[in-house]
């Protein structure tokens, strides 16, 4: 919650002294409030003052760091009421409790998803490790010290209530991403002193949310506030509501007890279910999952769910971009034809797909056109006849292509002219104006 | 101190709205807190799935699909076929063949369609058009006069053809009807709007709000459901209280990912778990923001979704 001018006002000096530049302490501590001044610009306030002031001023979530990658740190319920900032991170799982040719199986199988997307790396970003009640403190460091070698980069969350094999497995995963998934209502004194001592994330889990906000206030007590709350539960129904109520307490009541990142651990609440997971991933993306646990991570879940998570985690204030350049589509060679359109990644993904859909091959020709869509590029003044001929000359397309033939989007028919003017030799055609009718026009113009 | 959540309850609710012939009628919406929030207060209804059948019939490239219709020769058979299936609360009857720019059936052929699919299912039927604004309005008066108490749903008008099928389709033939818009929440209540000075009754309206595959520009998709509901409950719009009908299955099999063949792209696995999970994954979304009903063409989609649903009811 943002703090007011006037209750910070009532902890200043009150001296109006000016060594902070402002003529007056109350001039001053409204431009704090605003956020244009740090606090630390007065030298005057006293340590007291500032640390409760921070307190009050510091974000209702925060932001929980495991290595390079970034949990939690939102403010919004809705993304359309700001943005979202982190994204779900993903994760497959591994346990104990597996036979050797699983756990090879599920390890061979961990980089086969990685691929790129509008300039996003699309991967699993952890394996969590769980500690079946039946095995050993020694069998689970034996399999993390397996997994290791495999992970590549990627982070680990070590699901474990015994405290003797988390601290062995600890020992094996020095230095790398980790999130000691081990505490609840039982052990947490134990548990957050091993996660400090070790550096790493401390998981909390409980019998229930009154449970688990209990625990998360006795943790905070001792100091440790470097965690990540693992509201799983019983039930799918009951991991919705606790991943909605805890991102809610926080963003919404200002309550900070519960401004942590969540963990939602899919693969428990539905194992082997394939579908049903997808479901979960999509649901936790959209709905306060910060990392969401599944068997194992796949294409056919992959494609839909990576594009789904760009989508939601884009600012609304800023398009998503494709980068300029020419895109053969279907096998296009030199001498396919061209058609030219905006680097709009919306625009560039439906005309894409409508253009492979039809078979022709065709050079795509995307300008830089600030990402946004054709007309609304058009008339900022962003794509025109001279963007496009610039684009042509500076890329050198007359040498790389042989084809002459340009398709022009139906929408911004009205360049015609002007671009012949300017591109001396093409053959400028008016392609359609929407994207879906694609399909037609190309396959009856190189029948032509 | 105790963890003391604070439920969201709202005075507003979204419209239920029944559709389907008596006694086996399914009702959307009617809740009055978040999508999904049952630990805020119990959901009225759950979210319903709807099961899309084309009169072109299925796509035989998907094993699936081909093994699950297979034996059906008749568009009344594949739509008997598909209500019987597990998690089915709707059917959706597409009349792609009246496509002017494809096939061209006419709309006697296709009204003998809709009646026969009526006849042959025990569930309640949707009628989808074939997208082309004019075609529609024609088929759609017909069907409505033929379907005369099935209580079908009929999606969806548009603002260009509203009147026309606002007209018969509700005030004639007593059906329920969607509004079609392109994911803008303006354009949704305008539409809203301008059905209800045509004299619809709020109740029979249900809002198609666009729709969007997971990839595909569908933060736009999610944004405006959210908003919708947002506007509807915390600011109390009528306008924008209508449940949310998102059919998913077109755009879902229509992406690449779930159209290019396993041979064309073989880490990528087989198209039809591509397609499913497409389906699967943008259904899901969807209903996280709101959609109070989804429609989907594949079976396994549809069970899946539907356990989905049960699951968090």
């Amino acid at each position: 919650m943002a703090l007011k001018g006037l209750d910070i006002f009532k902890l200043s000096p009150k001296t109006n002294c000016k060594d902070c530049g402002c003529p007056t302490c109350m001039a001053f501590c409204m431009k704090v409030a605003q956020g244009a001044l740090p606090i630390e610009k007065c030298p005057h306030f006293s340590a007291d003052a500032i640390a409760s002031l921070s307190e009050a001023t510091a974000p209702p979530m925060k932001t929980i760091k495991v290595g390079d990658f970034k949990l939690g740190g939102e403010t919004v319920m809705f993304r359309h009421d700001k943005t979202f900032v982190s994204r779900t991170l993903y994760a497959n799982a591994l346990c104990d409790c597996m036979d050797d040719a699983e756990i090879d199986a599920r390890l061979a199988a961990l980089p086969a998803v990685d691929y790129e997307r509008i300039g996003e790396r699309m991967y699993v970003e952890f394996v969590r490790i769980n500690h079946a009640e039946s095995s050993s403190a020694d069998a689970y460091a034996a399999l993390v010290n397996k997994v290791v070698p495999a992970l590549n980069g990627r982070g680990v969350i070590l699901s474990v209530k015994d405290l003797d094999a988390a601290a062995k497995a600890l020992e094996a995963v020095k230095g790398l991403p980790v999130i000691l998934n081990a505490a609840d209502e039982s052990n947490y004194a134990d548990a957050s002193k091993l996660a400090t001592g070790a550096g790493v994330v401390l998981g909390v889990s409980a019998a229930d949310i009154n449970a688990l906000y209990d625990t998360v206030a006795a943790i905070e007590a001792l100091c440790n506030k470097n965690l990540i709350l693992d509201v799983t539960g019983a039930s799918i129904k009951e991991a919705f509501a606790n991943a909605v109520r805890v991102r809610r307490a926080s963003l919404k009541d200002n309550n900070r007890t519960f401004g942590y990142p969540s963990l939602i651990d899919a693969a428990k609440l539905c194992p082997g279910d394939s579908h049903m997971q997808g479901a979960l991933l999509a649901l936790f993306t959209a709905r306060y999952g910060s990392i969401v646990v599944i068997d194992q991570m796949d294409y056919a879940k992959a494609l839909p769910l990576y594009g789904l998570r760009q989508n939601l985690f884009t600012d609304p204030q800023k398009p998503m971009k494709v980068e300029p350049g020419i895109y053969p589509l279907n096998g296009a060679d030199e001498n396919a034809i061209c058609a030219t359109t905006v680097d709009f990644a919306l625009t560039y993904f439906v005309v894409t797909g409508e253009m492979e859909r039809s078979g022709v091959p065709v050079n795509l020709l995307i300008t830089d056109a600030g990402g946004y869509s054709v007309l609304t590029a058009w008339a900022a003044g962003k794509l025109s006849a001279s963007s496009i001929a610039k684009f042509i000359t500076e890329r050198d397309i007359e040498s790389k292509i042989k084809s002459r033939t340009l398709l022009l989007p139906g929408k911004v028919a009205v360049l015609k002219g002007e671009l012949e003017a300017k591109l001396p030799g093409w053959e400028i055609v008016v392609a359609p104006n929407e994207a879906v009718q694609l399909v037609k026009f190309l396959r009856e113009f190189t029948n032509k | 101190m105790p963890f003391t959540d604070k439920p969201q309850v709202f005075s507003a609710s979204i419209n239920a709205l029944s559709f389907g012939p008596a006694g086996k009628e399914v009702t959307l919406g009617g809740s009055n807190v978040y999508p999904l929030y049952s630990f805020d207060a119990p959901l009225a209804n759950p979210v319903r799935v709807g099961i899309q059948v084309s009169d072109k019939g299925f796509d035989a490239t998907v094993p699936g699909l081909a093994a699950f219709y297979e034996g059906c020769s008749t568009v009344a058979e594949m739509a008997a076929r598909a209500a019987a299936a597990p998690g089915v609360d709707f059917v959706a009857l597409s009349l792609n063949s009246a496509d002017p720019n494809e096939d061209n059936a006419s709309v006697d052929d296709c009204a003998a369609t809709a009646l026969a699919v009526a006849q042959a299912i025990d569930k309640p039927l949707a009628i989808m058009g074939c997208k082309n604004v004019e075609k529609d309005s024609e088929l759609f008066v017909k069907i409505a006069d033929v379907l005369r108490g099935q209580n079908a749903l009929f999606l969806s008008c548009r603002e260009e053809d509203y009147k026309t099928i606002g007209a018969s389709v509700v005030l004639a033939g007593g059906s329920s009807l969607g509004g079609e818009s392109a994911v803008d929440i303006n354009l949704a209540k305008q539409l809203n709007v301008l059905l209800s000075q045509l004299g619809v009754p709020t109740g029979k309206i249900v809002m198609n709000l666009g729709t969007a595959a997971a990839g595909y520009g569908f933060e736009y998709l999610a944004s405006t459901i959210d908003r919708v509901k947002d506007a509807a409950l915390k600011q109390n719009d009528g306008m924008l209280q209508m449940p949310v009908v998102t059919p998913c299955g077109d755009d879902a099999w229509g992406v690449k990912e779930a159209i290019l063949e396993e041979a064309d792209m073989p880490e990528w696995g087989s198209r039809e778990e591509r397609g499913i999970q497409m389906e699967i994954i943008t259904a899901a979304a969807c209903i996280a923001s709101g959609s109070d009903a989804v429609i989907l063409r594949h079976p396994e989609s549809v069970k899946t979704i539907s356990e989905y649903v049960s699951a968090l009811m």
